[in-house]
Order: C-alpha cells, then structure tokens, then sequence
C-alpha cells in the first residue's frame, strides 16, 4: 500500500463484503431450499433461512432419486461424475505429458505437422462440432458407456502446451547428465521430467477434474441409460420436471451435490489452483 | 528449441500416438464432416442428399432467425464480458489494498470457478423464479413486473447474470496477478508526485492492466460465445420468441431437435471460423506479450 486512507479501506471492505455476499447468495437460497419440505415452494416467497428438512431431502435423493420423474438416485450420477472427471482429468495429462516429451525431445519427419494437429483441436470446441462428433461416437458404440463419456474430450492442447513449456524451461544439461549415467528416454521422462512437473500435473489435475465434472452437453447427449446420467446432465432433466410439480427442494438438494466435490477441490488445493490456472493461460 | 536431443524415430509416434489418434478420429474428422454436410442438403426423409453448393449458407444469411441469433450473441457476448471485467476488477482493486485479509477474500471470491455453467443457470433461474422467486419480488415493489418466459430482455438479463456470476472468479484471478505484477515503486512515485489513488488508477494501473484485461476480454467472448450453451439450456433454452437463443445454441437445436443437419453444419463452420478467429487474436496478442 502506498499511504493511509482510512476511508479508502473501508470502502474497500464494503466493497469485498457486499462481493462475496452477492457471489454467495445464489448457493445459500440452493442450500436452504434443499432444507425444506416440499410445501415450502407452493405459495409466497422462497426461503432464505434454513428450514429442518435436510436430511430427509439427501437420503431421499441419494437413496432413491425420483425415480417418477426419470431421476435416478443422485448416488449413482455421483459415481458416473467422479469416474468421468478423473478419467478426463488423468488421460489428458498422461497424453499430453507423452506428446509434449515427444515434440520437444525428438527430432522427427513430420514433428510440426503432429504439432499443428495438436493445436487445431483448441479451434474446434465440442459445441461446435457436436452432431457430426456424436455421430462418430453412435458408429463406433460408444454411447452409453464410460469410454463414450471420457475419450471424445480427452484430446488437450492446452495441456500438451503446458508441459512443452515446463519441458523447455528444463536445461539441456539435465538431459546430457542422465545420459551419461545410462538412461535412455523413458527413464529420463520417468525419472527427471515427471518430478520436475509435479506442481504443474497438480494444478493442471485440478483444472481438468472441474472441466470433466461440469460437462453439460457431451453426457446429456451420449446417455440414454440411467445407469451413466451424470450429476451436471441429470439435473437438468429433473429441472424440467419442477415446472410441472415444485419440488424444488430435491432439485436443489442434487444441485448442491453437484456443486460439492469441485468447489471441496478448489478451495482445498487454492494455492497450486490459482498458481496453475494463471499459468496455464499462457 | 533443445540442443540435446533423442535420436529414436519410432518412440516419438508411440508417445504422439494416443493424442493424435483422440485428434483425429474425435475432432478432425468431424470436423471435416460438418465441412462436407454443410455443402449437402437432405430432403424431410432423410431419404436423398443433394450436393448444393453454397446453398445451405446462402439460406442461413438471408434467415431472419440466423441474423437475429447473431445479433443475440453479440449483445449477450458484450454484456457478459463487461459485466464480469468491471465487478471482477472492482474486487480485485479492492484486495489489492487488503494485507491481512487478502487471502481470505480471495478463497471467498474463487469458489464460484467450480460451478458449473448449467447449475449456475438452475441457481438464477431459481432466484428469479416468476411465482417465487425472490428478485421478482423485489422487483415488484419497485413498480417491475418480472417474467422472463414472457418477456425477451428480462430473458437475456437472467441469461447474463447468470453466465457472468459464473466468470467474475476467473477474472478476479487474473486481476488481481496483474495488480500485484505493478511495481509499487511506480505508484509510490505517483504519490510523491501527489497524484492521488483515483488518479494513480487512471494513469497507472489501468494502463498497465491493459494486457491483462484485453487477454480476459477475448477469453470471456470465448466464454460468452461457446461455453454458455448448458447456462441458455438449464434456463430459458433460447426463448422466449429467440431472445436469447445464441449462435452454438441454435447449431444444437437446429441439428439435433431439429435434425437439420445441412443448415446445423453450415452453422457449425461459421462458428469455427470465428473460434479461429478469436484464437489468432489470443495468440498475436501472446506473442507481443513475449517481445516486451
């Protein structure tokens, strides 16, 4: 700080206070809906205290799910969740790990050609593509199933970009050393670049494993079976539900599910997320 | 580039070859389907596909409904972006001048990061809720009568509410890495000179910024323009009357509700046009970045 404005600071705390209440506001109405009975939401105004009803919600929907209204229990979309998100999360890192080692260890024909066709994949987001893409997944049976889920997304430019940087920043002598004491290049890849890029597959992990958990479209579209809803897509197909009956206080309970495990990630690991995600953006 | 290299010529293509098999099969081929299927047009059946030439775009920009949904995203782009920069750099400016309490806030600010973009929209659609909601109520003592099923710009405020609530931690971030990256010898060297924090901000840190914000202003666009679709989904899905159904939202229900595939994919090229588009951008303004 540059001087003492007394006034200057407590502007900046209102600020802050006033910030963090309204960026919290959403997910407390979300927690105290998933608190009440049913009744609570037939008439007048939402709730904004948390009501005596909680536990009765989350088992029900953990349990049972509702089932007359195409839901499942939220303990198997959790699964679904947690199974695509890791698998995203690990599989990006272990190919793009792979392939920045090839690109910056190697000399080989045609090693810019793979480059580009790495870097092609940042201009083509799912959205985009999406019909002629779910049409490849359709012929090659991949829908309804974890592989369907998982491979179509685990292709990462910007993950391989990372690490081409983190392998660049490593001196050459490194790479002369182990090599006189006899290692070849898988056991420098095993022995000195994962090591050395520890932090950056930590923080990249956590980015990763919130991309996989929050997506949206890719599982509403690929599942058909109840057995592979996701936490994100299920939702949405019980929301539509509500208009019909308001039992918001399911609805929520699963949103606040579905909120939990990565905001739980996030904050648990903020030091090497923020450090990462700064990083991460070139 | 390295000195040291490997000489093997067959590992490097065992290493690449998970990535660029995921690459081609999930997104480069496809990509070069919708490329083909947007010069194609099938009759109602499905049964005979005509080779059409330009036609299916021809169409596209003569549809009042494909020119409104660009006008849509432009206006919904545009308010994200700003809407998310400016409350985002207030609060990144405001812990700035915190010491003690700087992380703190911060861990209160970044959570929202986590959310997904579909359960952020249940959230406002939640808040806003016509019958319950509690801003309508709100809003109803000011003389407002709220219901976004009906009314087109109250659709598109909740629309971008919710997709910038979304993104203000993300900034946030990246403000506040800029903020601290100012050396506070400049600003110190202001206040002898007896400018003030007002003017420090104008002629200091908001012109060191610059990098920082117009990185965020294209990443935001990216954000507004292609990652909202499970925002627009999970609440007003495109309505009422397409108010707010935005340009990747309309491929989705053009192709896939609509089974248009034609119309879809000639959308769908468009759309990676301007992701290339925005991509060159991102990637000239990092390499002048690197030059300075």
């Amino acid at each position: 700080m540059v001087e003492r404005r007394p006034v200057l600071n407590l502007l900046a705390h209102a600020v802050l206070i006033v910030g963090v209440l309204v960026v919290a506001f959403p997910v407390w109405l979300a927690i105290v809906a998933s608190t009440h009975p049913q009744t609570a939401f037939q008439t007048g105004l939402i709730p904004v205290w948390p009501g005596t009803n909680a536990f009765e919600n989350y088992s029900v929907m953990l349990g049972d799910g509702l089932s007359n209204m195409g839901a499942p229990p939220l303990a198997g979309m959790l699964w679904n969740s947690m199974v695509m998100a890791l698998v995203i999360a690990c599989g990006k890192i272990a190919i793009s790990i792979t392939s920045a080692f090839a690109i910056v260890y190697f000399r080989f024909p045609f090693r810019m050609l793979a480059f580009w066709c790495i870097f092609i994949t940042l201009m083509l987001p799912v959205e985009v593509r999406i019909l002629p893409t779910f049409k490849v997944v359709a012929d090659l049976g991949m829908l309804n199933s974890y592989a369907g889920l998982t491979i179509p997304l685990i292709a990462s430019a910007t993950a391989t970009f990372l690490f081409r940087q983190v392998f660049l920043t490593i001196p050459d002598e490194l790479l002369e050393a182990s090599r006189i004491d006899g290692a070849g290049p898988l056991r420098f890849f095993r022995d000195m670049l994962i090591p050395l890029s520890r932090t950056n597959i930590a923080a990249l992990f956590v980015i990763l494993f919130i991309y996989g958990w929050n997506q949206y479209l890719w599982p509403l579209l690929i599942t058909t079976d109840e057995g592979y809803y996701t936490i994100v897509a299920g939702i949405k197909r019980m929301a539509e539900a509500v208009d019909a009956i308001p039992v918001w206080n399911y609805v929520m309970a699963a949103a606040v599910m579905a909120m939990l495990p990565p905001v739980v990630v996030v904050i648990a690991m903020q030091r090497v997320f923020v450090k990462g995600l700064i990083e991460t953006e070139k | 580039m390295k000195r040291s290299i490997f000489r093997h010529q067959f590992l490097p293509w065992v290493l690449l070859a998970p990535q660029l098999a995921v690459t081609f099969v999930f997104f480069l081929w496809p990509a070069a389907q919708a490329g083909w299927q947007s010069f194609l047009r099938e009759d109602a059946f499905g049964l005979k596909t005509e080779f059409v030439g330009f036609g299916n775009y021809e169409r596209l920009l003569q549809d009042d409904q494909y020119l409104n949904a660009f006008q849509v995203t432009l206006v919904f782009s545009v308010a994200v972006a700003v809407l998310a920069l400016v409350v985002s750099l207030v609060l990144a400016l405001a812990v700035d001048r915190m010491i003690v309490t700087a992380r703190t806030y911060t861990t209160l600010l970044v959570w929202p990061y986590a959310v997904a973009p579909a359960i952020a929209g249940l959230l406002w659609w939640f808040i806003f809720n016509p019958t319950i909601g509690l801003l309508p109520y709100a809003l109803e003592v000011v003389g407002v009568d709220w219901d976004h099923s009906l009314n087109g710009t109250q659709a598109m405020i909740l629309v971008v509410v919710a997709a910038a609530w979304k993104q203000i931690s993300y900034n946030f971030l990246f403000f506040v890495a800029g903020l601290q990256s100012i050396p506070a010898s400049m600003r110190e060297a202001a206040a002898i000179d007896g400018a003030g924090p007002f003017r420090r901000f104008w002629t200091i840190t908001l012109p060191l910024l610059a990098p920082t914000s117009f990185f965020l202003l294209v990443v935001n666009t990216v954000y507004a323009m292609f990652d909202t679709l499970p925002v627009i989904d999970s609440t007003t899905e495109g309505g009422p009357a397409q108010a707010t159904n935005i340009l990747v939202y309309k491929v989705y229900v053009d192709g896939f509700l609509g089974l248009n595939l034609g119309s879809s994919a000639a959308q769908s090229v468009i759309l990676m046009l301007i992701v290339v588009g925005l991509t060159v951008i991102q990637f000239r303004y990092i390499e002048r970045r690197v030059e300075y």
